[in-house]
C-alpha cells in the first residue's frame, strides 16, 4: 500500500518537472516529437534510478558515518558525471540496440538537474504513512526515484504531444519559441493541480 | 573590451534567463516573493564570480579532455561555501530556498560562463563576466518575483499593497510558468519596437 502511495504521489501528485520544476531546461529542450519524448523519459528512468542507487548507500553508509554532510554537493554530482559517462561506455559495448535508441540523451542528462535534485531529495525526505515521519529505506528510495522519473517522462511526453499539434497552428510573432510553450506548461501544470490532495 | 562592457552584456544584451533561456529551474522554482528570487540570484552570482575566477587561474593546468568534470568540482566547491555560509547567517532564506541551493552546480549559465568564458580569458576579466551575468540573472528573478508576489499576495517585497489574499494561483507552480512565458512575450514585444 506505502509503494502505491509513493507512487502515485511521485508521478501526479508532486510531478517533478510540473510541480518541483525540477528538470525544466530538457523539458523545454527535447519535446518537440513523442518519439524523442520517450527516449528521454526511458533514459532519465535508467539513470535516476541508478545514481540514486549509488548516492543513497554512499550517504548512508560513507557520508553519515564519518560526519561529512557538508561533501554532499560535491560527492553526488561527481559520482553522478562517472556513473553517466559508464553507463554510456557499458551500453555501446554491450548493447548496440540500446544504446542506438538512449545514447544521444546520455550526455544531456548530466546536467539535469533532476537526477541530482532527486538524489538529494531522497536522502533528505522523510515520508509518513500515519504514523511519524521517518526517512526513505532502500527499497522506498529507488521506488520514489523510479516514480519521479516516470513522472518526468509522463509532463515529457504529454508536452510533446501538445506542441505536435501547436505546430500546425498560427501563433503570434512574440509568443512563438519558448514563451509559448511555457504558457502551454503553465496549463498543463494548472491541470496536474487537480491532482493535490488525492494522497 | 573595457571592465564595464563585460558586465553590462550579462545584464542585457545576454541576460541568461530572457535571452539565453538558461537556468529555468532555479528562475521558476525560487521566485514565489521577490526577495526569495533576489536571494537565489544573489547566490548564483556569487558562485559565478568566484569560480570563473578560479577557473580561468586553473584553464592552462587543466587537460582540455578532463576539463568539464574539474569544472564541475571547482563549481561545487563554491556551492558548497555557498551553502555553509548560508545556513550559518540566513538559515530562514536557506530554507525557502532548499534543494534549489545545491542545485546551482548543474546551473547551466555557471557551467556555461566557465566554458564560453572563463577559460579563454584573464582571471579578473572572468571575474567581471560572472558578476555581468549573475546580475543579468538576478534581475530576471527579482522582477519575475516582483510580479508573482505582486499577483499572488499582493504585497512588494512584504510589504502589504493589498488587503486580504492576491490570486493564489501565481504563487504556486502554475503560476511561475504562466507569468515567466508572458513576461518573455513583453521583452520579445519590446525588442522587436
Amino acid at each position: 500500500m506505502e509503494y502505491i502511495l509513493i507512487i502515485i504521489s511521485a508521478v501526479f501528485v508532486n510531478n517533478i518537472v510540473l510541480n518541483q520544476f525540477l528538470g525544466v531546461c530538457p523539458f523545454l529542450g527535447v519535446s518537440n516529437k513523442i518519439s524523442t519524448a520517450v527516449g528521454m523519459g526511458a533514459a532519465v528512468i535508467f539513470v535516476m534510478t541508478l545514481s540514486t542507487l549509488f548516492t543513497y548507500l554512499l550517504q548512508r553508509y560513507i557520508l553519515d558515518p564519518l560526519q561529512i554532510g557538508f561533501m554532499q554537493t560535491v560527492t553526488f554530482i561527481l559520482v553522478i558525471a562517472a556513473l553517466v559517462q559508464m553507463v554510456e561506455i557499458i551500453l555501446k559495448k554491450t548493447s548496440p540496440a540500446l544504446y542506438q535508441a538512449l545514447g544521444i540523451f546520455l550526455p544531456l542528462i548530466t546536467t539535469n538537474c533532476a537526477v541530482l535534485g532527486v538524489s538529494i531529495l531522497v536522502v533528505t525526505k522523510e515520508l509518513s504513512f500515519g504514523g511519524a515521519p521517518a526517512m526513505l529505506n532502500l527499497p522506498q528510495a529507488l521506488v520514489y526515484t523510479a516514480s519521479m522519473a516516470a513522472g518526468f517522462g509522463l509532463a515529457l511526453i504529454l508536452f510533446a504531444g501538445l506542441r505536435e499539434q501547436m505546430e500546425l497552428v498560427g501563433i503570434p510573432k512574440p509568443f512563438r519559441g519558448v514563451p509559448i510553450a511555457l504558457i502551454t506548461a503553465g496549463i498543463l501544470a494548472l491541470a496536474f493541480m487537480g491532482f493535490s490532495g488525492i494522497v | 573590451m573595457s571592465k564595464w562592457k563585460i558586465i553590462t552584456r550579462g545584464i542585457i544584451k545576454e541576460n541568461p534567463t530572457f535571452v539565453l533561456v538558461l537556468g529555468m529551474c532555479p528562475t521558476l522554482g525560487t521566485t514565489t516573493s521577490a526577495i526569495n528570487g533576489m536571494g537565489m540570484g544573489l547566490a548564483t552570482t556569487f558562485v559565478l564570480m568566484l569560480s570563473n575566477y578560479a577557473i580561468s587561474l586553473l584553464a592552462g593546468l587543466i587537460p582540455s579532455k578532463i576539463r568539464i568534470p574539474a569544472y564541475v568540482v571547482v563549481i561545487a566547491i563554491f556551492v558548497t561555501v555557498v551553502q555553509l555560509l548560508m545556513q550559518a547567517y540566513v538559515p530562514a532564506l536557506y530554507q525557502t530556498l532548499g534543494l534549489f541551493i545545491p542545485l546551482i552546480v548543474v546551473n547551466c549559465i555557471v557551467l556555461g560562463r566557465a566554458e564560453a568564458f572563463a577559460s579563454k580569458n584573464k582571471p579578473v576579466d572572468s571575474f567581471f563576466d560572472g558578476l555581468g551575468s549573475g546580475l543579468g540573472f538576478t534581475l530576471s528573478l527579482t522582477v519575475l518575483g516582483i510580479v508573482r508576489e505582486l499577483l499572488g499576495s499582493g504585497s512588494f517585497f512584504g510589504w502589504k499593497l493589498i488587503s486580504g489574499d492576491g490570486i493564489l494561483v501565481f504563487i504556486l507552480a502554475p503560476g511561475a510558468f504562466l507569468v515567466l512565458g508572458y513576461l518573455m512575450v513583453l521583452f520579445n514585444k519590446i525588442k522587436k519596437a
